[in-house]
This record gives structure tokens, C-alpha cells and sequence, in this order.
């Protein structure tokens, strides 16, 4: 730097290169920048230890045998503290469900898509209703299915029908599939991919 | 604030303006740590130990905040939610926990050299009474806390150090007893008494905010002391705390908090006793019991009495512990020497350094496992405490000479040589203040 130009003021508080980037606001940026990343070095982990933990994540895939659910019933599984719907349907529920015009869908899907491959019996659904999240009813014995068939949900009336799709009612979407894959005929693994 | 030539709060944007008419709170802040505050412009590195403490303080409370979202207070499920969930499985919880552990003891390792600072210069005489006071009532709550914290993993020393601290109260006759079962809510530490900890652990740090409020509110009516200990008499004395001290204050806080990460990442147990790291067990106590090393010293004070003499050794030991912390209450009339700053008593000067010993040999005393020779050093060294404090002090206060103090803190900072520069007999402050403001 040269240190002629401006005696007066001294090299640190003039623009003597004539770029208009004085020293001294150099090293501003570049002291409040290096502090600022150590500041968010520190801070994150006050953000990331709110996300789930690892024994939380451990509980993502849960296994279930379903051999003793009939045609016509259904059982409710845990998977992630959540309630999981296992239904096997009977051919009238199915014939039910195929019969409905996509175009009448709040949610267009087919049971089809709904389902496993060879396994279209077996509606496997969140226990969770898309509006604000309770648990709707119909999964137990005798319990209300509501006007279609499938589930109602007893705190805002959503109606569900045999495929577990929005039929009547505020809540916006179907109740979700999760993923899950046949470990073998008779049980599966809930949250696994295939 | 404190002083006529400080700088008033000058609102410039028409919204501060509008706040500052209804509830002026940076103007509080202004005059508090702003601009507004002039602090005497010779003060040396000693004097930044109480933003730190201020520092540590906050990490304290936010780490804590964080951690007490994860931790669970039941006998059953506390040592887990400590060295299994918040350890090992909640995201950056190993590091928030051993920010929390060192954070303790780095928060005493700086109130301790604060305290001792005060007590070098004088801090705690007229007219600083009362801010020496709350720190003392700041030092105590942070105890309090300390004790109560180290409990919640529920490990042997937890438990242990629960089932010692609360028997102190049983040594006292009659009503001992009583208390202590009413301060567990149980006759051994249980679930009744983690709970309450818990709580009590999570209060402490808000009434501690509070009285630390109390405290520099005390501080800034007179103004900060300095290392001359002269009274700030113009305002060539004195220099904005901001940007001057929150420029030094930053700095070295940045400093310290390096020394800080040091031990958090790479000795984040050395502080700490390995024994903690064993579920608590009702049935065995550690052979090797100590407390937290910041309470080694009152520890031995605690211990050094083993005969009974009118009143049951157990009594005598619990009442010196108490009695070396109350003490320090009369500070202000027990020192009458009107000189504040220890550099100009020579007397003083020697005393206070043999006591900075004696605390450490009664850390080392207490801090050990209770063998014949560390037992005898540290009751005399638990006597040397209170004799510096009630006999030594009172009396070197009386007899000595201390040197000639500076007529001003300008003076001093000039290392007199404004003195060299001036014609003999002149008034030289003013044109060589002007000197050394130049550069």
C-alpha cells in the first residue's frame, strides 16, 4: 500500500488504489463475515437437535403379520407412532371401489394404484384423516364406516370409501399409502420401499 | 448515567423516536452498555470477567433450555435420557450436554477470578457495597444451581453428592433431621427429589438473570471501579463502554471462549468425575467421593472439622462452610482501609496473595481423598481463611501506609509522562491528555 497519497488520513481509511474499496471496509467485511460463520456454526446445533433422533429414526420400518386377518376385516398397526389401517377387502368392497368414476374424485386414484400388485385385497393406509389428523373410524369391528363403506372420521365427518379415498367431507386427499413391500405371503413391512 | 458528561440518548429515526416516548428501552440499553455509559479508560484485562461471566451465563441458560427438551426427570429414566438418548442419539446432543457440563465449571473458573479481582481492588468498599453484595447473592444461587444440576443424570455422584449436600442440614440439632426429609421428600434422594431439582435447576438461572440485573444496575450508579481505585473525576477519566470496552469485551471474550471449546471438544471429562458415568445405586456409595472441583475448597472447610468441641464436630463442619461464604457479606466493614486498589497496600498486597495460596491448598485438600497429611493442611489452611478475613485484614487495614496514589486516573495512565514532558509545578493534565489522545 502506498502510504504517500494521503499522509493526513493514513493508508487505512483511504481509497489509495482508486478501485473505490478502501482497506479498511475490507477488512470489515471480511471480519464480520468470518465472525458470522462461526456464529452459525454455533447456533446449528441449537436448530438440528430438534429434528427426530436416532431412536426415532430406528423405529421407521415396522413388521406385521396380517395370516390371521379375514376378507372383510381389518387390523391397526403402529409404524412410527402413527396408526396404520391394514383392511382385507372382499370382492364386493373391491368391485365397489373399481366401479367409481375417476372424474367424481376429489383425489383421482384407483384401487389399483392403491395396492400391491397380486395383493389388491390388502388396503394398507395411514389411520391418519387428511384434514386435521384424527383417527377416523371403521377399522374395527362394528364400528362407522360412514356412507361409502371405507372410514369416517368422527371429528370433522370425513367419508372415506372402500379404497380409503376423500369422498365427502373437508379433508383434502385420500388417506396417504405409506411404503411398504411383502416380506412374505402372509406379513409385511411397513415403511420399506417395493 | 452515572456521570454529567455522559451521552444522552439521541433517537434519530422517527420510529425509535415514537418508542423511545413510550417505553425507552434502548435508551435502558444506551446507557447501560452503549455509548451512555462512560467507564474509566485505564481499566487492565481483569476487569472483562464479568461480561464473561454475563457470557457464560446466557450459554448456560440455552444450552440448558435445549437439553431440559430432551431430558427426563424420573429415577428410572434419567441416567438413559443423559448418556443414551441426549448423548448419543438426539442430533448435536453430545455437544450441547458437554457445552452444558464445561459451560458450569468455565462459568465459575471466571466468577472466581472475578471475585478475587474484587477483592484485589477493593471492589466491595464504599461505594460499591451493594453490588459486592448481589454477587455474593449471584455466587450463592450459582451453587445452588451447580449442586442441583450435577444431580439430574442421576449417576453415583449425582446421587451421592444429593444424599451429602442435603445432610448438611442434619447436623443441625433438633430440626435438622426434619429438613432434610422435607427438602427430599423422602429419608434417601428419590423420585420426590429429582423432580424438585429439576424444577429448581430450571428456575435458578432466571432468578440468577435477575439479580445480575440487580447487580449492574448497583454497579452504574457510582460507575465502574478501576485499577488505581481513584475516583473518576472528569471526563478525561473516562471512555464510552461502546465501542471501547464492547471492542475490548468482544476480543477477549472470542479469547476466552477458544480456551472453552479447548476442554469442550477435545477434554470434555477431565472436569468432571468418571464415577458419574455409573447409575445411581442407593445401596453403595463410590469409594473416591468428591464434589465438582469449584467446590473443593468449602469441601475441605466442611471436612477439617473432626473433633467435637461444645458442639458435635458434624455442626462445626457445616457451619464453617456457611460461615466462609457469609463472611465475605462483611467485606466492606471487616477492610477499613480507604484505600480500594491492592497495587498501592503493600501489606495488603502480600495478604491477598497468600489467601489466593490458601484457597488453592484447600481446593487440593478438598478435592482428595481424606488421608492424615491432606487433613491437616487443610485445617489449617481452613483456619488461615478466617483468620486473613476476621483478624489479618481488620488489622492490616489499620496499621499500614499505603503508597501515594495518582491525583487522577489520566495521571496514571500517562505513566507520568506528562510529569517528564511539563515545566515542574505546571497543570499538565490538559495538553498531555491532548498528547496521548493524538495518536
Amino acid at each position: 500500500m502506498a502510504t504517500k497519497a494521503q499522509p493526513a488520513e493514513g493508508p487505512e481509511t483511504t481509497d489509495t488504489n482508486g478501485d473505490g474499496v478502501r482497506r479498511r471496509d475490507f477488512l470489515n467485511v471480511a471480519a464480520v463475515s468470518f465472525a458470522g460463520v462461526g456464529a452459525v456454526a454455533a447456533i446449528a446445533p441449537l436448530f438440528v437437535q430438534m429434528a427426530p433422533s436416532a431412536d426415532v429414526l430406528a423405529q421407521a420400518t415396522t413388521e406385521v403379520d396380517i395370516s390371521k386377518v379375514q376378507p372383510g376385516q381389518g387390523i391397526k398397526a403402529q409404524w412410527r407412532k402413527q396408526p396404520v389401517f391394514i383392511r382385507n377387502l372382499t370382492p364386493r368392497e373391491i368391485s365397489e371401489a373399481d366401479a367409481v368414476p375417476l372424474s367424481s374424485l376429489r383425489d383421482p386414484q384407483t384401487l389399483a394404484e392403491r395396492t400391491k400388485p397380486g395383493h389388491k385385497n390388502w388396503l394398507i393406509t395411514l389411520g391418519v384423516c387428511t384434514h386435521l389428523g384424527c383417527v377416523p373410524l371403521g377399522i374395527g369391528e362394528g364400528e362407522n364406516r360412514g356412507k361409502y363403506g371405507g372410514y369416517f372420521c368422527p371429528c370433522h365427518g370425513s367419508q372415506y370409501d372402500t379404497a380409503a379415498r376423500i369422498r365427502q367431507g373437508p379433508a383434502p386427499k385420500n388417506l396417504f399409502v405409506p411404503d411398504y413391500k411383502f416380506s412374505s405371503p402372509t406379513t409385511v413391512l411397513i415403511g420399506a420401499k417395493g | 448515567m452515572s456521570f454529567s458528561w455522559a451521552k444522552p440518548y439521541e433517537p434519530k429515526h422517527p420510529v425509535m423516536k415514537w418508542l423511545d416516548e413510550r417505553l425507552p428501552l434502548p435508551r435502558v440499553v444506551y446507557g447501560a452498555i452503549g455509548g451512555g455509559y462512560p467507564v474509566p479508560r485505564n481499566l487492565n484485562y481483569w476487569w472483562n470477567f464479568g461480561v464473561l461471566a454475563g457470557i457464560f451465563l446466557t450459554i448456560q441458560i440455552i444450552t440448558g433450555i435445549v437439553l431440559a427438551m430432551h431430558y427426563t426427570a424420573s429415577t428410572d429414566g434419567a441416567f438413559n435420557s443423559v448418556n443414551q438418548l441426549i448423548m448419543r442419539d438426539v442430533n448435536a446432543g453430545w455437544l450441547l450436554r458437554y457445552a452444558h457440563m464445561n459451560g458450569a465449571s468455565f462459568f465459575f473458573i471466571v466468577t472466581y477470578i472475578h471475585i478475587f479481582r474484587g477483592l484485589y481492588y477493593g471492589s466491595y468498599k464504599a461505594p460499591r457495597e451493594l453490588v459486592w453484595m448481589l454477587g455474593l447473592v449471584i455466587y450463592f444461587l450459582m451453587m445452588a444451581t451447580a449442586f442441583m444440576g450435577y444431580v439430574l443424570p442421576w449417576g453415583q455422584m449425582s446421587y451421592w453428592g444429593a444424599q451429602v449436600i442435603t445432610g448438611f442440614f442434619s447436623a443441625f440439632p433438633v430440626v435438622g433431621e426434619p429438613i432434610r426429609i422435607w427438602l427430599l421428600g423422602g429419608y434417601a434422594p428419590d423420585q420426590a427429589a429429582l423432580t424438585r431439582f429439576f424444577s429448581l435447576h430450571y428456575l435458578l438461572p432466571f432468578v440468577i438473570a435477575g439479580v445480575v440485573i440487580l447487580h449492574i444496575w448497583a454497579l452504574h450508579i457510582p460507575g465502574s471501579s478501576n485499577p488505581t481505585g481513584v475516583d473518576v473525576k472528569d471526563e478525561r477519566d473516562t471512555l464510552p463502554f461502546h465501542p471501547f470496552y464492547t471492542a475490548k469485551d468482544g476480543w477477549f471474550a472470542g479469547a476466552f471462549l477458544l480456551v472453552y471449546c479447548i476442554v469442550t471438544f477435545y477434554a470434555p471429562n477431565y472436569l468432571g468425575h468418571p464415577d458419574n458415568y455409573i447409575p445411581a445405586n442407593p445401596l453403595a456409595t463410590p469409594a473416591e467421593i468428591v464434589p465438582e472441583w469449584y467446590f473443593w475448597p468449602f469441601y475441605a472447610i466442611l471436612r477439617s472439622f473432626t473433633f467435637d468441641f461444645i458442639l458435635p464436630a458434624k455442626l462445626w463442619g457445616v457451619l464453617a462452610m456457611f460461615s466462609s461464604i457469609l463472611l465475605l457479606f462483611f467485606l466492606p466493614w471487616l477492610d477499613k482501609s480507604p484505600v480500594r486498589s491492592g497495587s498501592y497496600r503493600p501489606v495488603f498486597k502480600r495478604f491477598f496473595w497468600l489467601l489466593v495460596v490458601d484457597v488453592l491448598i484447600l481446593g487440593w485438600a478438598g478435592g482428595g481423598a481424606p488421608t492424615p497429611f491432606r487433613n491437616a493442611l487443610g485445617q489449617i489452611c481452613a483456619a488461615y481463611y478466617f483468620l486473613h478475613f476476621l483478624v489479618i485484614l481488620p488489622l492490616v487495614s489499620r496499621f499500614e501506609t499505603p503508597l501515594p496514589l495518582p491525583s487522577s486516573i489520566s495521571e496514571s495512565v500517562l505513566h507520568g509522562e506528562a510529569a517528564e514532558a511539563a515545566p515542574a509545578g505546571a497543570n499538565t493534565s490538559g495538553g498531555s491528555i491532548a498528547t496521548a489522545t493524538a495518536h
